[in-house]
């Protein structure tokens, strides 16, 4: 009896092995007949936009292509978005056909083979030509192929309250000219109100990429040094910009001007921002991307007048030096994933979701930088919101993330940086000197250079 | 050993011991298929996690499509890293306090006072304690955040009572952890206990009190060394489950701030997962795996008359 028990249960275990064997190759796919493609992409408490354009889309797409099901997956997490893609690209079984793809992660996924080069496809879309330059070349790999149609780029600044800047005794036309300006600014509103928040500058591991783009590189880029040398294609070490940088949040931290920790540290500091601190007054300056107002103008955090209380600076470099002022540029892709078993289909769902109207409906609600030339110099797109004319401004000081492939987890190197100098576990000379530890080990000696 | 021996009783001893042989092997069939599944499922994973522990993987990039065997370049990069010292060194402080020290001692002394106590409190106090136990770690994770976090029910409780709270998990994030893990990990201490302490014969102990003993020498004395065996075990298993929580930490505290709460599985996941080095983030695993393994054979060691008698 029990040999009969223990024979039945390995012959089921054989037979789930082999069954599980079998499914890798049962997916179906093709680009006629009955076909299934899924869509991975990022959907957060502050960020619906794209998952409206996608709930839009894929009913028309579906109805003008009998036998296509489209499988939205969207992925609800704030710092752990790639995390979880990557882990989907590991089998074929889990492969998304059609990936929502942040620029900075392009290169890393195209090299890693997660993405599909698009470029025969592009060949044969009229609307190609409608996309300038700089987005096309946003979306190409390494390899100098094309992975990923741009949706809209962005840029970077300061948002601020403007009545509590009035209250404060500060100007609601406020520019700074250099970093003492803000520090000064801060100190203000902390004499002010010490209940306030000064400043939320992103400082921690949590908040991910936001960290790094719209935090210390904001910084570093207003310096004389930069991350990286594009001329020699090398890494900068001993960077006495990056140690200026840190010692920012270092000056902001030791006076109490920033975000305090609790609140810095926690995963969903992104979110708050946008949804709670500066909508309710609690934060008086936040450095913060050009979609923000997005989730103002409508949604479910719709937040009416807020065009009256916000205010607008543009980014001063360290001491008003080079153009005065800088910026941080970035945007998103959509690309077609490298296991995809219906290529044809994926694209033409992606060609169809940017298409100039979709495009239109997301750079607007999204607060996007336009990329398409029609839906940039449409009228509907000018007259959606009144930032547009202020963040386009910006494109003339802004900067590009290196665009290599380990760019990302160099990008996370920085994140522990700046988390070691806000919790006061480092100075920004120990957390720069880890920095230059952690590049080298990512990149190889051979790969870095000596900074100023 | 006499060469003569075999002469004296050559054929039953040569025929017996392949005759035995046999019949172990025969006896031990049904056990293969068991066998092939602990090494097709626990086995092969470590193996698997090992061999990834060597080399240079990666979630993306050029390293994701080809990893390259690199020897033990993680192993040599991770002993020189004070990170993970570190997190070594939280680790035990971790398991130190919260499951050797907090759920051991206070699942006895709370075993030992549902004996004494009232039944109907005693049970009451046993539901809310196995309660904590019963909750799914991540349920049981988010209402530890929400206690503790700055503006959770512990500081407004404080706040009542006219004190001042503190960042929990800013200020003590090893603190906070510790508590937490012991406020979820006490009921199964107490279970085992309640049940080792049920077998505890009652005749021995009013013997003991004939001889005039008072009722702490009586635990010490009498309770105590019956019930070592569960001690043994039980010691053993919360060790072990202890060394790998992961959930709860990641949840209230993310292992942070900076590195502060990092134990070695929060450390391996943020390396593989956060910074996409997968490799690296697998060789502090296999060294999790090797602490734990350390744990035990210590147990099994100094316990060992106690486990075997």
């Amino acid at each position: 009896m029990r040999y009969r028990t223990l024979g039945a249960v390995a012959a089921t275990v054989a037979a789930g092995l082999v069954l599980a064997g079998c499914s890798t190759t049962a997916s179906g796919g093709g680009d006629t007949g009955e076909r299934t493609i899924t869509v991975a992409y990022q959907k957060t408490s502050a960020f619906h936009q794209l998952d409206d354009l996608l709930q839009k889309v894929k009913p028309e797409f579906e109805a003008a292509n009998p036998g296509v099901t489209v499988d939205l997956q969207p992925i609800e997490s704030e710092d752990e978005y790639f995390t979880k893609l990557a882990l989907m690209n590991g089998s074929a079984d889990t492969a998304p056909d059609v990936i929502y793809e942040d620029t900075f992660q392009l290169r890393s996924d195209a090299a890693a083979g997660y993405l599909l080069p698009i470029d025969d496809y592009l060949g044969k879309w009229k609307d190609w030509d409608q996309f300038y330059d700089a987005a096309k070349e946003a979306g190409l790999g390494d390899d100098g192929k094309t992975y990923g149609v741009s949706m809209g780029t962005d840029t970077r600044a300061i948002y601020y309250n403007k009545d509590i800047f009035a209250a404060a005794g500060l100007p609601t036309d406020w520019q700074p000219e250099s970093w003492d300006d803000i520090m000064s600014a801060a100190e203000a509103i902390k004499a002010y109100d010490p209940s306030l928040i000064p400043l939320n500058i992103y400082g921690s591991k949590s908040a991910g990429e936001q960290t790094s783009m719209q935090g210390l590189e904001m910084l570093v880029y207003g310096t004389d040094s930069t991350l990286y040398n594009t001329d020699d294609q090398k890494w900068i070490t001993k960077s006495s910009g990056l140690t200026d940088s840190l010692g920012f949040y270092e000056d902001l931290y030791a006076k109490g001007l920033a975000t305090p920790l609790d609140l810095a540290l926690d995963n969903t500091i992104g979110s708050r921002v946008s949804t709670e601190l500066l909508p309710e007054g609690k934060a008086a300056m936040a450095i913060d991307g050009s979609w923000l107002p997005g989730g103002w103008i409508e949604g479910e955090n719709a937040w009416a007048g807020w065009e009256n209380t916000i205010g607008l600076a543009k980014m001063p470099t360290q001491n008003g030096g080079g153009d005065g002022f800088t910026s941080m540029s970035g945007g998103w892709t959509l690309a077609v994933g490298a296991q995809t078993t219906s290529p044809k289909t994926s694209f033409d769902f992606i060609a169809m979701a940017l298409n100039q109207e979709n495009s239109l409906k997301y750079d607007t609600e999204n607060s996007q930088i336009a990329v398409r030339a029609d839906v940039a110099t449409s009228d509907d797109y000018l007259s959606y919101n009144p930032t547009f004319a202020f963040f386009s401004d910006l494109v003339q000081y802004t900067h590009f993330r290196p665009a290599t492939p380990d760019y990302s987890q160099i990008s996370s190197a920085l994140q522990q940086a700046t988390e070691s100098v806000i919790t006061g576990d480092a100075t920004a000379k120990e957390a720069t000197a880890a920095y230059d530890a952690e590049l080298t080990k990512i990149v190889g000696a051979g790969n870095t250079e000596a900074g100023d | 050993m006499s060469v003569s021996s075999p002469r004296l009783r050559p054929a039953p001893r040569g025929a017996g011991r392949r005759r035995s042989a046999l019949l172990s092997l025969s006896r031990s069939t049904p056990l293969i298929p068991a066998l092939v599944l602990l090494v097709v499922f626990l086995v092969g994973p470590m193996a698997f996690a090992l061999w990834g522990s060597l080399t240079n993987s990666a979630l993306s990039g050029y390293r994701a499509a080809k990893p390259q065997f690199i020897g033990l370049d993680n192993y040599t990069a991770l002993f020189a890293d004070k990170d993970f010292w570190n997190a070594l060194l939280l680790t035990l402080i971790f398991v130190f306090f919260s499951a050797i020290v907090g759920q051991n001692v206070l699942g006895l002394s709370l075993a030992v006072l549902a004996r004494t106590g009232s039944k109907v409190l005693s049970r009451i106090v046993s539901a809310l304690v196995v309660a904590a136990w019963v909750m799914p770690e991540i349920v049981a994770a988010f209402a530890l955040y929400a206690f503790f976090s700055s503006d959770g029910t512990l500081n407004a409780a404080l706040k009542a009572v006219g004190l001042s709270g503190v960042s929990w998990l800013i200020e003590y994030p090893m603190l906070a952890v510790i508590l937490a893990n012991v406020w979820r990990g006490t009921a199964f201490s107490m279970l085992v206990y309640s049940a080792a302490l049920s077998e505890v014969p009652p005749e021995t102990d009013e013997a003991a009190q004939l001889d005039g003993t008072n009722s702490v020498q009586r635990f010490f004395l009498i309770t105590l060394p019956i019930i070592r065996r569960s001690i043994a075990t039980n010691l053993m298993l919360t060790t072990l489950q202890t060394l790998g929580t992961f959930g709860l930490i990641w949840v209230m505290t993310s292992g942070g701030p900076g590195t502060r709460s990092s134990t070695l599985p929060v450390l391996a996941y943020q390396e593989a997962f956060k910074f996409a080095q997968v490799g690296y983030g697998t060789a502090i695993a296999a060294v999790t795996i090797v602490l734990g393994a350390v744990f035990a054979i210590l147990y099994i060691k100094i316990l060992k008359p106690e486990v075997e008698s």
